[in-house]
């Protein structure tokens, strides 16, 4: 418990020095393209990847219980879409990239604590906030929803060619139950979620490498660490954010 | 002039510092020697301000830098000092130019167009050229050792706090590090503080040297004066390193014993 309370402790202290540097420095635009690529544009294959077997199976499972229970594939579009919008894609996307991209972030900033490179950075006249963590949290909080979007769409168009191609639902009923059912809610209340894993993910991969201590195996260590709390926060996060979002009418 | 006054730190279960005291005159080799683990590397990181003091003064110019607390004001104390680390400690994802050139940016207002000359005249200080484009993973010890120190020296600091410089390289590339620093020293005209257990470097180099023992300092003399010591610990020590050089063939010592190289300081070298 004491261990829990040191190590939110520290997380938050980090934080306050993001915030502060965040709007105390001129804005490290080099360093946050450079993690924007590392963190979204290289998460890009494997969240497609993820998102379209995703829509895919959703589908198919879709039909056959609908099949099954109907006689005939109803809703699949609406079913697919919704799920992926909401919940699916949010939260699978935020696994991907806490795994991909999370360690990355901690096996990093660990590394760089291990070999002194982050007490460099204060020899050199700059703070490890201002250059490794705003970047990092800035490139989370931008790609983690563009990533998202994209999940969202292409999770959709893998339920589409299972839809047309193996339960040979016509296109365009496939689409037309997702436009006549869903609203701009439904894709809000995924979108907002995306932020807040975007932010955990952030803090925690960041958190972790901060604080590794120990040569290679505390960077395997911290690693493992981060990526097995943010998954588990994810699902966390994402029954309590929901309720909230449904109590709200979103 | 640097002046420490009654200097503690202490860690969690472990005095490290206590009330250790010194003047470094501007322009001195300051030698801090002893075996590992007892405090070296804590007594220069609290001079850079990596580390808080527990309590004591370290005057830089007559002001305490011990006492402050805002990160902009340590920042704006840090610009006086460069920092070679044990491992050099490069930044892994940046090439050489930007490793020489990233304090530039952060502590001098300098024109980003003169960083090349500025990078390129550092590397040549230290024996490098057409290196600019490597990548750190893709020099040798030797090479990152030298690459740091011209990191170290970019941004013209008064003076240049040295980690363990020799630990773990050949005695070819410790010889090499041993006279960039002298030469470091005199064409930059820089106070240096070095922490080592190299007890060679330190009586070669050194205008004072300094022993750490359980957290205080046995005996700040000069070299000269460092080697006749009487001091139980100061002789033990010196008696080990003399049998360690001489036991795997290189060249350290005591006065009157094989492999001593010389009278010791840069008085004694040049």
């Amino acid at each position: 418990m004491l261990g829990l309370a040191g190590e939110l402790g520290a997380a938050a202290l980090m934080l306050k020095s993001t915030v502060f540097w965040f709007f105390k420095s001129r804005l490290e635009v080099r360093e946050t393209m450079k993690q924007s690529v590392k963190i979204g544009v290289d998460s890009i294959g494997v969240t497609a990847l993820t998102s379209f077997f995703t829509g895919m199976v959703l589908a198919l499972q879709t039909g056959a219980t609908s099949k099954n229970l109907f006689n005939e594939p109803l809703y699949i579009g609406t079913l697919v879409a919704f799920s992926m919008v909401k919940e699916l894609g949010p939260v699978l996307t935020s696994i991907v990239v806490a795994g991909r991209a999370g360690a990355v972030v901690t096996a990093e900033i660990g590394t760089m604590r291990v070999t002194e490179q982050i007490d460099a950075l204060y020899t050199l006249g700059t703070h490890p906030a201002r250059y490794l963590l705003v970047p990092r949290y800035i490139a989370f909080l931008v790609t983690l929803p563009l990533l998202v979007v994209l999940a969202n769409f292409i999770g959709t168009i893998g339920g589409f060619i299972v839809a047309t191609t193996r339960l040979q639902v016509p296109s365009t009923v496939y689409w037309n139950d997702i436009f006549t059912f869903m609203d701009i809610n439904d894709f809000m209340h995924g979108f907002i979620k995306t932020f807040a894993f975007a932010f955990m993910i952030a803090t925690v991969s960041c958190h972790k490498g901060m604080t590794t201590r120990g040569g290679a195996e505390g960077v395997g260590k911290s690693t493992t660490e981060a990526v097995v709390t943010s998954m588990v926060l994810v699902m966390v996060i994402d029954y309590f954010i929901s309720a909230v979002l449904v109590a709200l009418g979103i | 002039m640097i002046e420490i006054k009654n200097l503690s730190k202490n860690f969690p279960g472990r005095d490290v510092l206590r009330d250790l005291s010194c003047r470094i005159e501007d322009g001195d080799t300051f030698s801090v020697i002893g075996p590992s683990g007892t405090g070296k590397s804590t007594f220069i990181k609290c001079i850079m301000r990596l580390l808080k003091p527990d309590s004591g003064r370290i005057l830089v110019d007559g002001e305490d830098i011990a006492a402050l607390d805002d990160e902009f004001e340590i920042a704006r104390i840090r610009r006086n000092f460069g920092y070679l680390f044990q491992e050099g400690a490069l930044f892994d994802s940046l090439t050489v130019f930007e490793n020489v050139s990233f304090g530039l940016r952060y502590l001098t207002d300098i024109p980003r167009e003169d960083y090349g000359r500025i990078v390129a005249d550092k590397l040549a200080l230290v024996g490098l050229e057409k290196v600019e484009h490597l990548k750190p993973a893709e020099l040798s010890v030797g090479m990152k050792k030298r690459v740091a120190l011209a990191r170290a020296v970019a941004a013209g600091p008064k003076c240049i706090l040295y980690d363990e410089p020799t630990t773990g390289l050949d005695p070819v590339t410790t010889e090499m590090v041993t006279d960039l620093i002298v030469s470091a020293s005199e064409k930059l005209k820089v106070t240096s503080i070095l922490v080592t257990h190299d007890v060679n470097l330190a009586l070669r180099i050194s205008t004072q040297v300094a022993m750490l023992d359980k957290g205080v300092f046995a005996a700040v003399e000069p070299p000269d004066r460092f080697v006749k010591s009487e001091n139980p610990a100061i002789k033990e020590f010196l008696e080990i390193s003399n049998a360690g050089h001489n036991g795997c063939g290189d060249h350290g010592g005591r006065p009157g014993h094989a492999g001593y190289k010389g009278p010791g300081g840069r008085n004694g070298r040049h």
